[in-house]
């Protein structure tokens, strides 16, 4: 390998190498510049994610790897890191005024979302295990901080604390099945462990392998029963943060989740779906179920992400193209019903501080008639009521488990997305049926801007779903 | 014409019940009473051009339905049988649209009230100018509905609610009948139209099917279904409950509907289906049985009432009785003639019992009367015209007619006719009795009323005083005028083929070799009624007093109309109720709500609490959860890879 190769390598992780050197740089302008730098920092970190988001779009194309085979970018690639960095700039986005607010104010925190921006980039474009779990910590070890970053809340505290022991558990068990699978091929790159895999019938070595890996993938994506920490860490976390956990790591999660069972076991697939299913059924049942008995928004989100990662799951399942554009499609829209939604849920401040029980949404109707119309489309489009965005995310893993014969999960997942309607829709019954409390401060104007866009995308999708589902349709067949 | 006579009672519903706001009290009572008189004037003249002999005809209006091989049209059979029912109707309900004027007068409703009234007669009308089954049904259902509307005019009061229901209930067990054989008539038959059926039915006489493995003979079968609706529409034996309760109506509507037209429809029927029913002798014997017996029981009940209409009430239903016992004999003839005279008595008896009631503010309990002759002296002579009519005092309407009927009971072969014989010259004699003893009670012997309320005694006005002349008019004369035509010599030509007379038949010719005494057993007993009555109630008023205490069994049955409410509230209403509270309580509460929404919304609710008590908030219980997920999926390998 010349020096014209690391040319060409570093030219194709251009977006993760400038996020990476932008990091460090607002770190030191956080660390020498004498005075208030925080909202530099934090207007450069939303001008940094911006630039990796442009490098992403105007740089490679086609299917490029890099590092000897160890990072690709392809269609798939590209796609989800637009989401994951768009993910990422709405977090900041509803984070800004929080923190002032909450005087949470530390240059650190925008630096970190931008590093596990970093990481993210990472894991969507790993190719290898070795990048994968190395993506993986730089992403975890930057969100165990983000959980913490209020040091002076015991309850973040304690969600940074959990996140992070149960975190490293789980990278623990990620790095046993890569050593086991590593044994068994002789390799840590995907294509190479799929070629050595090809025609060796199942092992069983490798089989344990692929379930400890998947046991890690699955404590990212918060799928039960490795979800355990979701709920109190969303609890327990400022509420920005929670928003950030809710969105751009799940998607970067699913779509590691997603590339390594076809980049690295796509001859298995009979094997591993039907972790995945079971997966998948225990994800939605229990998100439709433990969400109805919480008084505290913040942890139905919680749960309520557990079962859409479920539902979304249902599409990896599947095993076909249709499949995996399902999951984008699904991805997409779920990353724009939760940042709306938690636009809502960081507007939820009254004149003496912050609310987080659904009781005190009663009366929005009233109060402020706007930000309750939109709450109540967003949990519409939540509970997968057509002709919303949501029903058609539903739609369309559920047509692919369909066609490709699991009827059994597509049913039951019908079931699950009708129990979970109840919470959602009682959410709408508080807010315009029930006696009114207090009224809450006005929203913030960048929030009603991310809050309109949301609810405009979700309102509209079905008039113009065709280029979405064509993007997702083209990185799906970027995999296979 | 016959249009103009069915449709305009319809144009005066629809006039008093859409625009009666607008036209006001008054002018909605004018318009239906109006378009009424018409009506009944044009039936009149179509009467006499019948009489004068002029045929039959029948007159389509459209094409109401087609379906497959089911063809029904809306038309009208005019021939005597219906001309003579257009007069009784038309002439009682116009009569009785004007007694309403005065008697509703204090009514904030009277509008709705002679809008139904109008309702009821268009509906009476369709039947008895029907031309095939479906129509007529259609008429049956309507003057089914229109008497519950009007039963339930008062709406306020739960009594004339309770009575509206049940009268609607009884009726549909009737009418379920009557529907049941209308699908045979048109399996049969392949048609619902008269002609059609009738000309078919000689042939049909005696075949049988098989049903259940009995062999049940066609038009037997045809003819009791047919006749189980007659039995509900005119409260024969059995399914009679429901017309006393339904004099909680207004009086004008108890003398119109529930006395001189709707309850006659099952008369009616009967006749009209002459030709099935001359084909099927059992069915004859259970008509005859049935009326007898009804004729005998209901003027048993009657006795001892105290209520005045229900007395009246009970009278109505014996008379149906003796209506019924004719056309089962085959004196159809006869049966009609009854029924035209007994429309103008009865509908005078209670239109005269209502000038009393109305005169006493709303006192319908006879043992608050008496002494009333004094001050009601017209009314009194005019409740007397309709007693002696309903008696059967010689040369009234009620001699010709129900004296035949005795007579064509006694002249008849058939094997119920002595039991029938018997049982109506014993209803006679109940009949003279209960009718004066109404008469006594009411206008003779001393004021029961307080004086206050006699102080307020006063002879109905002018427009409640003319029907009840012009009813008192044709009690009187009716039979004498028209008893020649209906049943005498000039028969034969004045029916003109509307009623149908089997080749065995000729019970009007037996009538006229009876024995000497027979004639004269119904003058007789009617004479030792008014005796009686007369005795118990104006000689000795003590008597029927120690009498009815040392008899108190048999004066508690008869009160109490042999406990045929109570029986059949123990057998069909409780039944009923506890079915609908068992579907209510266990199969709709306890099945379907329990395993279905509230079920699964507790199992849910129970899930989600469960689910919400797995986050301990234990760091090492998450962890624990994580091993143990992890050791599933791979114990689950392990057991499938042994398998692979």
């Amino acid at each position: 390998m010349g020096p014209g190769t690391i040319n060409t390598d570093i030219l194709t992780a251009l977006p993760e190498v400038l996020l990476a050197a932008g990091a460090m740089g607002l770190l030191l302008l956080g660390a020498f510049r004498p005075g208030n730098v925080v909202s530099t920092v934090n207007w450069g970190a939303a001008v940094l994610l911006a630039i990796a988001g442009l490098a992403v779009l105007t740089g490679t194309t086609g299917n490029v790897t890099a590092f000897s085979g160890a990072f690709i970018v392809d269609d798939f690639a590209r796609l989800l890191k637009i989401l994951a960095l768009a993910g990422t700039v709405g977090a900041l986005v509803l984070s800004v005024r929080f923190m002032q607010i909450e005087k949470i104010v530390r240059f650190e925190y925008s630096v970190l979302l931008v590093l596990a921006a970093l990481g993210m980039m990472m894991m969507i474009s790993a190719n290898d295990l070795i990048s994968l779990y190395m993506g993986l910590e730089l992403q975890s070890l930057a969100l165990y901080v983000v959980a913490a970053i209020d040091r002076n809340s015991t309850r973040a505290s304690e969600a940074g604390l959990k996140y992070f022991v149960l975190g490293a558990l789980s990278s623990g068990m990620l790095l046993y099945g890569c050593s086991l699978i590593y044994g068994f091929t002789g390799s840590t790159n995907f294509e190479t462990i799929a070629r050595a895999l090809e025609g060796q019938g199942m092992q069983l070595g490798v089989l344990f392998g692929i379930v400890f890996l998947l046991a890690g993938l699955a404590f990212k994506v918060s799928a039960v029963p490795f979800h355990m920490w979701t709920p109190d860490v969303y609890e327990g976390a400022p509420t920005p943060v929670t928003a950030f956990f809710a969105s751009a790591p799940k998607i970067a999660a699913m779509a590691m989740f997603v590339r390594v069972m076809y980049g690295a076991f796509p001859g298995m697939s009979e094997q591993w779906q039907q972790i995945v299913v079971f997966v998948a059924i225990a994800s939605m049942g229990l998100g439709a179920f433990a969400a109805i008995g919480q008084t505290n928004i913040k942890r139905l989100m919680a749960y309520s992400s557990i079962g859409h990662m479920g539902f979304a799951l249902v599409g990896l399942a599947a095993g076909t193209v249709g499949g995996v554009r399902g999951v984008i499609v699904y991805l997409m829209i779920y990353l724009a019903m939760t940042i709306g939604t938690f636009a809502c849920i960081v507007s939820m401040r009254r004149r003496d501080g912050m609310v987080e029980d659904i009781t005190d949404l009663a009366g929005l109707g009233r109060s402020r008639p706007m930000m309750a119309l939109t709450m109540a489309i967003l949990m519409f489009s939540l509970a997968g009521i057509p002709p919303l965005a949501g029903f058609f995310a539903k739609f369309y893993v559920f047509l692919a488990a369909i066609e490709a014969g699991l009827y059994p999960l597509a049913v039951l997942g019908v079931l699950a997305s009708v129990v979970g309607c109840y919470y959602y829709l009682r959410i709408i019954k508080i807010m315009y049926f029930d006696e009114a409390g207090a009224e809450f401060e006005p929203m913030a104007r960048e929030l009603k801007l991310v809050l309109g866009v949301t609810a405009v995308f979700v309102v509209g999708f079905f008039a113009y779903p065709g280029p979405f589902v064509a993007a997702a349709g083209t990185a799906a067949a970027a995999l296979f | 014409m016959y249009s103009a006579i069915v449709f305009l009672p319809l144009l005066g519903f629809l006039a008093a019940g859409l625009f009666g706001r607008m036209l006001g009290a008054r002018n909605a009572a004018y318009v239906t009473s109006g378009l009424l008189i018409l009506s009944a004037g044009l039936s009149w003249i179509a009467f006499f051009f019948v009489l004068a002999g002029d045929v039959s005809e029948r007159v389509e209006v459209m094409r109401w339905l087609t379906s497959g091989t089911l063809v029904v049209d809306w038309a009208f059979r005019i021939d005597t049988l219906s001309v003579v029912m257009l007069v009784v109707v038309t002439s009682v309900s116009s009569l009785v649209h004007v007694y309403s004027i005065g008697y509703m007068e204090h009514d904030p409703h009277q509008p709705r009230f002679f809008a139904y009234l109008s309702l009821f007669t268009f509906a009476m009308l369709m039947l008895v100018t029907a031309d095939n089954f479906v129509q007529m049904y259609f008429g049956w259902e309507g003057v089914g509905l229109a008497s519950y509307l009007l039963i339930g005019f008062w709406y306020t009061r739960p009594a004339a609610n309770a009575a509206a229901i049940k009268a609607f209930i009884v009726n549909r067990v009737g009418d379920f009948g009557f529907a049941l054989g209308i699908f045979a008539i048109f399996m049969v038959f392949g048609s619902v139209e008269f002609d059609t059926v009738f000309a078919g039915a000689a042939d049909q006489a005696g075949k049988t099917f098989e049903f259940l493995g009995y062999q049940v003979d066609i038009l037997t079968l045809i003819c009791l279904l047919l006749f189980m609706g007659a039995m509900g529409k005119s409260a024969q034996f059995l399914l009679h409950t429901w017309l006393p309760d339904a004099m909680e109506g207004p009086t004008p509507v108890s003398a119109l509907i529930h006395a001189a037209t709707m309850v006659t429809a099952g008369v009616f029927l009967v006749v009209r289906m002459s030709p099935l029913f001359e084909y099927a002798p059992v069915a004859l014997v259970v008509v005859i049985i049935v009326g007898a017996s009804t004729a005998f029981f209901a003027a048993s009940v009657a006795l001892v009432q105290n209520d005045i209409k229900r007395v009246i009430a009970y009278s109505t239903c014996s008379q149906l009785g003796y209506m019924f016992v004719a056309a089962g004999v085959g004196a159809y003839q006869i049966a009609i003639f009854h029924l035209f005279t007994h429309a103008f008595f009865k509908a005078l008896l209670f239109l005269g019992s209502g000038a009393v009631i109305h005169a006493l503010c709303d006192e319908q309990d006879m043992r608050k009367m008496g002494g009333l002759a004094r001050k009601l002296p017209r009314t009194m002579i005019l409740m007397g015209i309709g007693t002696i009519a309903l008696t059967g005092v010689p040369l009234t309407a009620g001699y010709y007619s129900k004296d035949a009927v005795i007579e064509a009971a006694y002249a008849s072969q058939n094997v119920a006719a002595g039991y029938a014989f018997a049982l109506l010259v014993l209803a006679a004699l109940m009949t003279s009795f209960y009718s004066w003893r109404l008469m006594f009670m009411t206008f003779f012997g001393r004021p029961r009323a307080s004086s206050e309320v006699m102080s307020h005694v006063h002879e109905p006005p002018m427009s409640m005083f003319v029907p009840l002349v012009l009813l008192a008019a044709g009690s009187l004369f009716s039979g004498m005028v028209f008893a020649g035509v209906f049943i005498g010599e000039g028969q034969g030509a004045f029916w003109n083929g509307a009623v149908f007379a089997g080749t065995d038949n000729r019970i009007l010719e037996d009538m006229h070799g009876l024995p000497w005494w027979v004639p004269w057993v119904a003058s007789v007993v009617m004479l030792a009624g008014l005796a009686i009555a007369y005795v118990f109630y104006i000689r000795s008023p003590h008597m029927p007093v120690r009498l009815a205490e040392r008899h108190v069994l048999a004066y508690r049955f008869l009160l109490n109309k042999w406990y045929f409410d109570e029986l059949y509230d123990l057998i069909f209403v409780r039944s009923a109720k506890w079915i609908g509270r068992f579907l209510w309580k266990k199969g709709d509460g306890w099945l379907i709500d329990g395993f279905g929404p509230d079920g699964i919304a507790s199992l849910v609710q129970d899930v989600a609490s469960r689910a919400v008590r797995l986050q301990t908030g234990y760091l090492y219980h998450y962890a624990f959860a994580m091993l143990i997920g992890v050791a599933a999926l791979v114990t689950y390998y392990l057991f499938r890879g042994a398998g692979l």
